[in-house]
């Protein structure tokens, strides 16, 4: 049996709550951006991931993610209901921590991808048929793509693939799953020309802030352990954040003025493309690849939105998708053996094989999540509908999906 | 009787207010409004490009004052909320039927 480190277990029992705070920090990032209207009802769809993907995550979902392997592609049922979950540590997963901790961590992590796809459909979306759609997409796409990058047995972990924290699992899986139900749903009522303007910009301010900081857990967490690895990744991340917020402001001011509203826009950029790099590459490595990351994502946003008039509302798979796929590429470019041992040498360090590993990892993830999310979305379309009717949309979701409003009345 | 209806610049309240003031005007509503005019609206930014936001804020100054005031109060809120550029907004005089006042129940001339 493995011995529990009390050390480990207090840095992943932390940062399973820091990226548990992640999840409302979307609510208010999304929030903040969308019209009055349908305020609450985005927050809505973060925060109703806590309650679903957490009860499906311990009755189901971690089994098949993390269970016993079935030829590289699914878990198996011998963790359904928590068995065999216990206060030991697993023999395979984070191994001097309790296996309930490690669960618990992969917990935050299944809640805050579901979260992070609906800020591409929001302001249209139903609300039943969200919940319908996340239960389904949780057993059909992320369980299984967790199981394929971070099982034990899964077949890209296998292959060689590397993603530290999620550039796969959670950013790209996420964008490209948005990006496939945006082709489904279509474009809120009014858009592009009508303009919406985002109703409380210091929300997405306090959104940003708290996923940057939830973003420690996230990253610096993923090391399972509390020794120099969670350091060098939090320092990775930290820096990543920075270089690309900054980037993105200086682009901002270019064409006018610094904006707050792009300034944070492009510390989740560098976040998101940072993530699988975080606990593979140099603290510098993180300087290229924020300041990358923020100029692609900013005319990623550009191209999808004005030139081929995707109504991805809050833009997920232009900083999550684009920057996911960025992330896994610059794991092939930055990754150094002297930062991890259990990583790889990337291009840089001489090799130019894992760059050609992380290309599969990104086609395969990429193509399985947008085909599975567009069968999905299709199948909950054509039984009780993707989309709420035109005079809900109208009046807004806070009013036809919730029966509540976010600022009521007058003082009294 | 009659009720001025003056839309002005929001940084141009306390100025509008003090002269009036001055002029023994004291009683008013104030509101925000959106409106356009010839001023067309101000361009913003977005996470990335701008867009042209055509219904700008603006105050709504309400007051009824008596016939013979009207060309005085007129005359402080203009001298006052002007900037010569478009956008310094309009003001609307209306005739008054009746004005109460809630605590006494006083009517007309004596409730303003």
């Amino acid at each position: 049996m493995m011995s529990i480190n009390q050390a480990d277990t207090v840095w992943i029992l932390i940062s399973s709550a820091l990226v548990m705070l992640m999840t409302p920090g979307v609510a208010l990032f999304y929030g903040g951006m969308v019209r009055r209207k349908n305020l609450l009802s985005t927050m809505m769809m973060s925060f109703a991931c806590l309650g679903l993907v957490s009860l499906l995550w311990v009755l189901y979902g971690y089994s098949l993610a993390f269970g016993t392997d079935h030829a590289g592609i699914i878990g198996g049922f011998n963790f359904l209901g928590l068995a065999n979950v216990g206060q030991a540590p697993s023999p395979v997963y984070a191994t001097t921590v309790p296996h309930l901790g490690f669960m618990i961590f992969q917990a935050m992590f299944a809640i805050i991808t579901v979260a992070l796809i609906t800020g591409a459909i929001v302001e249209r979306v139903k609300f039943s048929a969200l919940c319908v759609f996340s239960a389904l997409w949780l057993t059909l796409v992320y369980s299984p793509v967790a199981h394929w990058v971070w099982g034990s047995g899964g077949w890209l972990a296998k292959f060689g693939v590397l993603d530290f924290a999620g550039g796969s699992v959670v950013h790209l899986n996420a964008g490209i799953s948005a990006l496939a139900l945006v082709l489904l749903l279509g474009r809120r009522r009014g858009f592009p020309q009508n303009p919406m303007e985002p109703n409380n910009i210091p929300m997405v301010v306090m959104g940003a802030g708290l996923l940057w900081f939830g973003w420690f857990g996230f990253n610096a967490g993923s090391a399972l352990t509390a020794g120099g690895l969670a350091a060098s990744a939090f320092v990775t991340t930290n820096t990543a954040a920075a270089a690309a917020a900054f980037t993105w402001m200086v682009i901002s001011w270019i064409y006018r003025r610094p904006t707050i509203l792009g300034t944070v826009t492009g510390a989740i950029a560098g976040l998101a493309t940072v993530t699988p790099a975080a606990g593979y590459v140099s603290p510098l490595a993180a300087v290229p690849i924020g300041i990358v990351a923020a100029v692609v994502c900013y005319y990623a946003m550009l191209f999808f939105k004005s030139k081929l008039g995707f109504d991805d509302s809050l833009d997920v798979f232009a900083v999550h998708g684009v920057g996911g796929i960025m992330g896994m590429l610059f794991v092939g470019v930055f990754a150094s053996l002297a930062v991890n041992p259990a990583g790889a040498d990337g291009l840089i360090a001489g090799s130019g094989l894992q760059l050609l590993k992380q290309l599969v990892g990104i086609a395969s993830v990429g193509a399985y999540a947008f085909a599975v999310t567009w069968l999905l979305g299709k199948l909950v379309s054509v039984t009780i509908g993707l989309r709420v009717g035109q005079s809900e949309e109208t009046v807004g979701l806070d009013l036809s999906q919730h029966g509540e409003r976010a600022y009521g009345g007058f003082l009294r | 009787m009659k009720k001025i209806e003056a839309i002005i610049r929001e940084e141009k309240l306390d100025a509008v207010k003090k002269a009036l003031e001055e002029k023994s005007y004291f009683g008013m509503t104030v509101s925000e409004v959106s409106g356009r005019g010839k001023q067309k609206g101000i361009l913003l930014q977005w996470r990335v490009g701008e867009h042209r936001v055509d219904l700008l804020p603006k105050l709504k100054i309400e007051l009824v004052v008596l016939d013979e005031d009207v060309s005085v109060a007129i005359d402080a809120i203009v001298s006052n909320a002007r900037t010569g550029e478009t956008g310094d907004g309009k003001i609307f005089v209306l005739p008054v039927e009746t004005v109460v006042r809630v605590r006494t129940g006083d009517r007309n001339e004596a409730a303003i």
